[in-house]
């Protein structure tokens, strides 16, 4: 597409990334660039939610690199608050602040983190509720709300805070299926505003939707990167094509 | 209130049926009998201020104490368990005596018998509050610091609007129990003059030579004061559960 420009907004160097003796991640490079939809897929345990993890630095990489926007991730301070305000997370278990109303937990990070004022926060916050089409919730907490409405909060959350790149760790997993569409139809709508979104999902039909690119990740290894066309019409590997075997004819 | 009456009407019964007691001492139809109540009774006020500050001041400690024992860190892991296994090891009685008596000598400031007492009690207190908060705080999801570092909360706001307004919620059974330990404790502080309800009863012995009498009172004066915290810790914790629910 012609607004996407040429520098990657990520670029991940040969990350590896150790959980004791455990290689989460082996060497894996990728690039995304601003606006593209990158969708990872891969078995449970290939590491794709470790991936994502370490591009947010709630995961440490041990060797490689990781260059976000510019800013490459270390121990530094500054690196991390850069990051993390350049990055939105939306997790699989919603994670609510539980104690708090829902425009509370929309507030907070732009309140307490950005200094913003309350009323301007709160109108903020009411933006996109509204966006994921739940403004009637405000006044609510989490668990008066279903799996599929905490979930569009918890975008809307991440939103509030003006990411340029949105993280997405199997956002659906948890849901009831009659609920996934309502947030599929979200993160739809996000990805045709523009959004840089890196999405570990199993959800097949977004990812051919929406998807710039395609990710497949098995042992750690980042094992196939393509265009969905090329993807699920012709898969490379042949761990990506059992893997896509058994998950499209169920 | 009922186990109150009860234990009363025990008292009662047991007075009726021995010549051993002799409640003239306390009896409030008397001028002398009023007075020796009111006696006890004024002891009420040092026992709950004494509490109240020296719980306030061990919860402040307590947490103070538990966050670095939370950390990556070993060394601040290792002041934990160094405070937390020292404090607990110092018998309350011995604590409030060395406070008392050994402290002023070590730094030449001489220390009420007030702010002793409460020293002693707080510092004690502190490390049983400091593995409450430790424990608590643990209990907390992981995905709630996750979260709170996605929105860029520093370390100091993640705590204070994230976890520990969860984490208290989940311990206000165990620090109510403190509570109560620390109204029972703070009779200890009668040894070194305070004068709070288990002194003026112990007073009231040397005078009117009714002992029975006298420490059944003191026993109803905590039966009463701890069943009426209770009462307030339990409507705290229902509180607290209806705001979260709604």
């Amino acid at each position: 597409m012609a607004s996407k420009g040429a520098e990657p907004v990520i670029r991940m160097e040969g990350v590896s990334k150790f959980f004791g003796t455990f290689q989460a991640l082996k060497d894996v490079s990728l690039d995304v660039k601003s606006g593209e939809r990158v969708v990872v897929c891969g078995p449970s345990g290939s590491g794709k939610s470790t991936l994502i993890r370490c591009i947010n630095r709630l995961e440490k990489h041990e060797q490689g690199a990781i260059i976000v926007d510019g800013v490459t991730l270390n121990d530094s301070r500054s690196s991390l608050n850069a990051i993390r305000a350049k990055v939105g997370m939306v997790f699989q278990q919603f994670n609510l602040f539980p104690h708090l109303t829902v425009l509370e937990n929309l507030t907070l990070g732009p309140v307490r983190a950005r200094n913003m004022a309350r009323a301007q926060a709160n109108d903020l916050a009411m933006s996109y509720l509204e966006r994921v089409r739940i403004p009637e919730q405000a006044e609510k907490y989490p668990r008066q709300l279903s799996g599929g409405q905490q979930q569009r909060v918890a975008i809307a959350r991440s939103l509030c805070m003006e990411p340029e790149i949105m993280l997405f760790d199997e956002p659906t997993s948890a849901l009831d299926p009659e609920m996934i569409n309502e947030v599929l139809e979200v993160m739809t709508e996000l990805a045709s505003s523009g959004m840089t979104m890196v999405c570990v999902t199993h959800e097949m039909g977004f990812a051919r939707r929406v998807a710039d690119t395609m990710v497949f990740m098995d042992h750690g290894e980042l094992v196939e990167l393509a265009t969905p066309e090329t993807f699920f019409s012709a898969p490379e590997s042949q761990r990506c094509k059992e893997f896509l075997q058994k998950i499209l004819h169920h | 209130m009922m186990r109150v009456l009860l234990l009363l009407s025990m008292a009662a019964l047991l007075s009726g049926c021995s010549a051993q007691w002799g409640w003239y001492v306390v009896n409030p139809a008397t001028e002398s009998g009023l007075a020796n109540l009111k006696f006890l009774l004024s002891g009420l006020y040092y026992t709950v201020l004494l509490s109240l500050t020296a719980i306030l001041i061990s919860m402040v400690t307590g947490l103070l104490v538990a966050l670095p024992g939370l950390s990556e860190n070993r060394k601040l892991r290792a002041f934990n368990r160094l405070y937390v296994e020292l404090v607990r090891a110092v018998p309350i009685l011995v604590l409030i005596l060395w406070v008392y008596y050994g402290l002023p000598q070590l730094s030449g400031l001489a220390i009420s018998v007030f702010w002793a007492g409460v020293i002693a009690l707080a510092l004690s207190d502190s490390a049983f509050q400091a593995e409450i908060f430790r424990a608590g705080i643990q209990s907390i999801n992981r995905g709630q610091y996750e979260a709170a570092h996605s929105v860029s909360l520093s370390y100091a706001d993640t705590m204070r609007f994230v976890i520990l307004p969860q984490a208290i919620r989940r311990i206000l059974p165990a620090l109510g129990n403190q509570l109560v330990y620390m109204l029972k404790m703070s009779s200890l502080v009668s040894v070194i003059g305070m004068q709070e309800l288990t002194r003026k009863a112990n007073e009231l012995v040397v005078t009117e030579y009714r002992p029975l009498e006298i420490y059944t009172i003191l026993v109803l004066e905590y039966l009463v004061l701890i069943l009426i915290v209770s009462a307030g810790v339990r409507w705290l914790e229902r509180k607290m559960q209806a705001d979260e629910r709604n």
